[in-house]
């Protein structure tokens, strides 16, 4: 599991052998739940007499890569855990650099490749519990399903950033205007598939795998969305809220593993709250101190924009008011003590006190309702896609809320509607109700001043 | 009685000969269902013996005044009346909350969707025998409620967009509506993950899901029905009526000319009877004629008043609604010209129609080809989960869901028609939203408005206003 995995408390003798640990521990990143996943099972035994009738879910084979087995074959098991999860830790940090810097196409891509695999994990578990892989149907369904959700989310995110080039083009015009229309025909024939092929002997199979597989589109398909208009925000809106949360992670996992002592929730017996109170404060710094490095460069900070001349993305601009250095007046308290009476710091900084709060304080409810799925479903891992770590749901679990988090607190505190989609509606009206608008916001903007010379021009 | 039901109003009535079998040969044992979780393996039988107090469905709560006077006639013509009395009173307080207006028809609405909520959870309680979950009740309601604050909020918000401005309070909690809701509903979630026992987390996550399912159901459908109906009222009148006259005139031409069965399950298990093996081709396709025709004839009616043509407004000044404006282009009689086969035929070269009416020929077909799919669909959903009718709430009827299982997809493709096909944005929702932007952004917006306007020639050009 991607969150927290911290120990508790450990008797002194081995303080020093997980010393010596510290440096595998500091690569190994993420909580170690997969080697003390095998003690868990023997505290969940006493579920199992409660679901007896239940058969275990299928644990995918291991397929940690032939040349990392090789490398690896002189060491003790334990270790050989560590190191290959060090190294995975290290190749996803790494990718995760490479494709921000190829830039938002790719961005994109990559985060719609990680939502159908999340999809495709959550669906399989599904099958296996329910033996459902047989159902007639079934799968084409599911997929159907999710093509249709991600027509219509992607169509509408297209409609808006993209407006100036869908009305170039005839054909993307015509898909663009009956839009909701074709999204809800091509549900509808989704549906309609799936009551025709409603089996006597299945039919709470059935439902059961149509209300899954609507549950899973909801989770997986909406926060992939919303991580993409954070995405168009600005490309820091997508890496800081994520950073927060991996950096939440690795801290309230390092904090636990050196202070850990009360436990934080029966959930998950291995979280304590020094962990937890200690990478709350680690991840703040971490935030303030990430938001001023980025917020100086205009690659992250500029909304990505579709150029239609050039037709390729662009992101250049003049930053906005949050990322431009102020200064703030120090509280005295401050003052006293680090002798500074104003400091330049950049708004965005003070949202991402925002940001890591939550990513700290309501991200690991994220990581417990997974969790509780994995252990009301018995199942180790989502998949065994990531060698070391499990599948891909198992590292962005804690990711769910944070992408809705930090849209809806775009959408509340910092922006205030798209242009050019109020724009497009505006054309879209009828006439008399466009001259309408047009008459009130004069009578707005001559109010506000910004419209003196118009309105001498008109009266001469 | 029940062999009565199964031949009703066309809605999904559940065949109870099939429900029998059904309990015989069920094959869904293999499920590691909480039902099933004492480790029996033999049918849902003994899974759905109830103990959450008296289901409903069973008890029969017909008035005693119905009772006593149809006491002479026997059973079978007994049950036609009640359903025929009810019917027609649930036709007449369609009329009577019509006549009161969009705000009682607001309310009427949300009082039927938390009562096809809660018919949906009891029986999600049932299935699972669930009902002593802590919290779970709580929280089920508690979701509800957030989500129906979120979706209310943004229509008032919209709608209402001059009485909000004007109190303060109002202005607040509108301008921070979505981050209010989202806490709301994070609220609830970390209640949900604090909640989770060890003994029950299968349990648990089965009801979190069938509630996130059932509000994705009704409170959107609702939601969508309360926006078609601010259109105006005959958007709301019209799909309704369809629906119900499709059901209607399906079971009549069934009763009285049925005879090829519809539904047939998919070819590859062919020895399975179908889903609803009373319906017909010569009802379905009876009834699609009937509809259409019924939907023409009802918009042409409509669309001369203008109460039920007219957009809902908010009259800020006395504080109320207002149904009064110039009527929209489709609802002004235009001339058509008849294609040539009809003028043959009827001897008239043009007809005037309203607009309107076309539009009504295609909601029609769609609530008559497509509506039946969700009726199919919470027939097979009672047959999944065994049960007769979702409640009990009207006699001879069912529960509420059982009459409203057809509107599902009306509602939303009504939604989707008007959006794609009849109207633009909403003028008052996009000059909230420029009032929002910043005031280079406004300015940009007053440019690019004041060039559009002039090329079309609405504005007199630049030349003439500049000197």
């Amino acid at each position: 599991m991607f969150c927290y995995g911290y120990i508790r408390i450990v008797p002194f003798q081995s303080q020093i052998f997980h010393f010596f640990k510290f440096f595998s521990v500091f690569v190994c990143l993420q909580g170690s739940d997969n080697e003390l996943k095998a003690e868990k099972e023997g505290v969940s035994d006493s579920e199992s007499k409660v679901d007896s009738g239940v058969p275990e879910v299928p644990v995918p084979p291991d397929d940690t890569p032939e040349v990392l087995n090789k490398a690896l074959s002189g060491l003790s098991s334990r270790w050989k855990n560590w190191w290959v999860r060090g190294i995975l830790t290290l190749a996803m940090i790494s990718f995760f650099f490479f494709i921000i810097y190829l830039g938002p196409m790719v961005l994109m891509m990559i985060v719609l490749c990680v939502q159908i695999k999340c999809f495709q994990e959550i669906i399989t578990i599904g099958y296996s519990v329910y033996h459902s892989y047989d159902l007639p149907w079934f799968r084409t369904l599911s997929w159907y399903f999710l093509l249709c959700v991600n027509y219509f989310f992607y169509g509408e995110t297209v409609t808006d950033y993209f407006f100036t080039l869908v009305q170039r083009e005839e054909p993307l015009r015509i898909l663009s205007k009956y839009h909701r229309f074709i999204s809800f025909a091509l549900y509808l024939t989704g549906f309609c598939m799936f009551v025709l092929s409603l089996v006597k002997k299945h039919y709470r199979l059935q439902f059961y795998m149509f209300g899954w597989t609507h549950v899973t589109l909801l989770i997986v398909v909406t926060q992939s969305h919303l991580i993409i208009h954070n995405l168009f925000e600005g490309m820091i809106w997508f890496i800081v809220p994520i950073s927060c949360v991996i950096c939440n992670d690795i801290m309230a996992y390092m904090f636990g593993f050196f202070f850990g002592r009360t436990p934080l929730i029966k959930l998950s017996p291995k979280k304590t709250w020094e962990g937890f109170i200690g990478g709350f404060f680690s991840t703040i710094v971490f935030g303030i101190m990430l938001s001023y490095v980025m917020a100086g460069y205009r690659y992250f900070v500029c909304p990505v924009e579709f150029n239609n001349d050039s037709n390729s993305f662009q992101v250049d601009c003049e930053p906005s008011e949050l990322f431009q250095l102020q200064d703030y007046f120090l509280p005295s308290m401050l003052e006293s003590v680090t002798g500074w009476t104003t400091v330049r710091l950049y708004p965005f900084q003070i949202h991402s006190i925002a940001l890591s709060s939550f990513a700290s304080i309501v991200g690991p409810f994220g990581g417990f309702f997974a969790s509780g799925f994995k252990r009301a479903f018995k199942i180790k891992d989502f998949a065994n896609t990531i060698p070391g770590h499990g599948g891909i749901m198992d590292r962005f679990d804690c990711q769910y809320l944070m992408a809705t988090f930090v849209n809806v607190y775009i959408a509340s505190f910092i922006r205030g509607p798209n242009p050019t989609k109020v724009i497009q509606q505006l054309l879209a009206l009828r006439p008399d109700q466009q001259l309408y608008i047009f008459n009130s916001l004069k009578a707005h903007l001559t109010e506000k001043g910004l419209l003196p010379a118009l309105e001498e021009a008109a009266a001469a | 009685m029940t062999e009565l039901r199964k031949r009703g109003g066309g809605g999904a009535d559940p065949d109870s000969a099939d429900n029998i079998s059904d309990k015989e040969a069920d094959g869904d044992d293999r499920l590691g269902l909480a039902g099933d979780a004492e480790g029996e393996c033999d049918g849902d039988s003994k899974a759905d013996t109830p103990d959450y107090p008296l289901s409903t469905a069973d008890t029969d709560n017909t008035p005693e005044c119905l009772n006593k006077a149809l006491e002479g006639l026997p059973p079978r013509w007994k049950n036609y009346w009640i359903r025929g009395v009810l019917s027609l009173a649930m036709i007449s307080g369609f009329f009577l909350i019509i006549y009161m207006g969009p705000i009682a028809l607001i309310l009427v609405v949300m009082s039927v969707q938390i009562k096809c909520f809660q018919e949906i959870i009891t029986i999600g309680y049932r299935v699972y025998h669930s009902y002593d979950l802590p919290w779970f009740r709580t929280l089920s309601w508690y979701f509800l409620i957030c989500v129906n604050y979120f979706f209310y909020g943004e229509t008032v918000a919209d709608y209402f967009g001059a009485l909000v401005q004007r109190e303060e309070p109002l202005q607040f909690l509108a301008r921070y509506h979505r981050f209010i809701s989202f806490a709301l509903y994070l609220a609830g979630f970390c209640m949900f993950v604090l909640s989770l026992v060890k003994k029950h987390y299968r349990l648990q996550f089965y009801m979190f899901a069938w509630t996130h399912v059932t509000l994705l159901i009704v409170v959107t459908q609702s939601h969508l029905v309360i926006q078609n109906l601010f259109e105006g009222m005959i958007w709301f009148i019209v799909p309704i009526s369809i629906v119900i006259c499709n059901d209607i005139m399906a079971y009549l031409f069934g009763f009285f000319f049925g005879r090829t069965p519809l539904i047939k399950p998919c070819v590859c298990v062919s020895h399975a009877p179908q889903l609803s093996p009373k319906k017909t081709w010569e009802g379905f396709i009876g009834g699609f004629f009937a509809t259409v025709v019924f939907g023409f004839i009802l918009a042409y009616l409509l669309s001369q008043f203008q109460c039920f043509v007219c957009p809902v407004g908010f009259n800020s000044e006395s504080n109320s609604f207002t149904v009064e404006c110039e009527p929209s282009d489709i609802f002004v009689m235009q001339e058509y010209t008849l294609p040539t086969v009809l003028q043959n035929t009827l001897t008239w070269k043009t007809v005037n129609l309203y607009p309107f009416a076309i539009h009504s020929i295609f909601l029609s077909s769609f609530g008559s080809l497509i509506g039946p799919f969700g009726g199919f669909f919470a027939s097979g959903f009672k047959r999944a989960f065994k049960i007769k009718d979702f409640a009990n709430t009207i006699p001879g009827h069912g529960g509420i869901m059982d009459r409203f299982d057809c509107q599902y997809l009306m509602a939303t493709f009504t939604h989707v028609y008007i959006a794609s096909f009849v109207r633009g944005p909403n003028p008052s929702k996009v000059l909230q939203q420029l009032l929002l932007l910043q005031p280079e952004q406004q300015l940009g917006i007053f440019h690019t408005l004041q060039s559009h306007l002039r090329d079309k020639g609405i504005l007199p050009p630049a030349a003439v206003q500049a000197e």
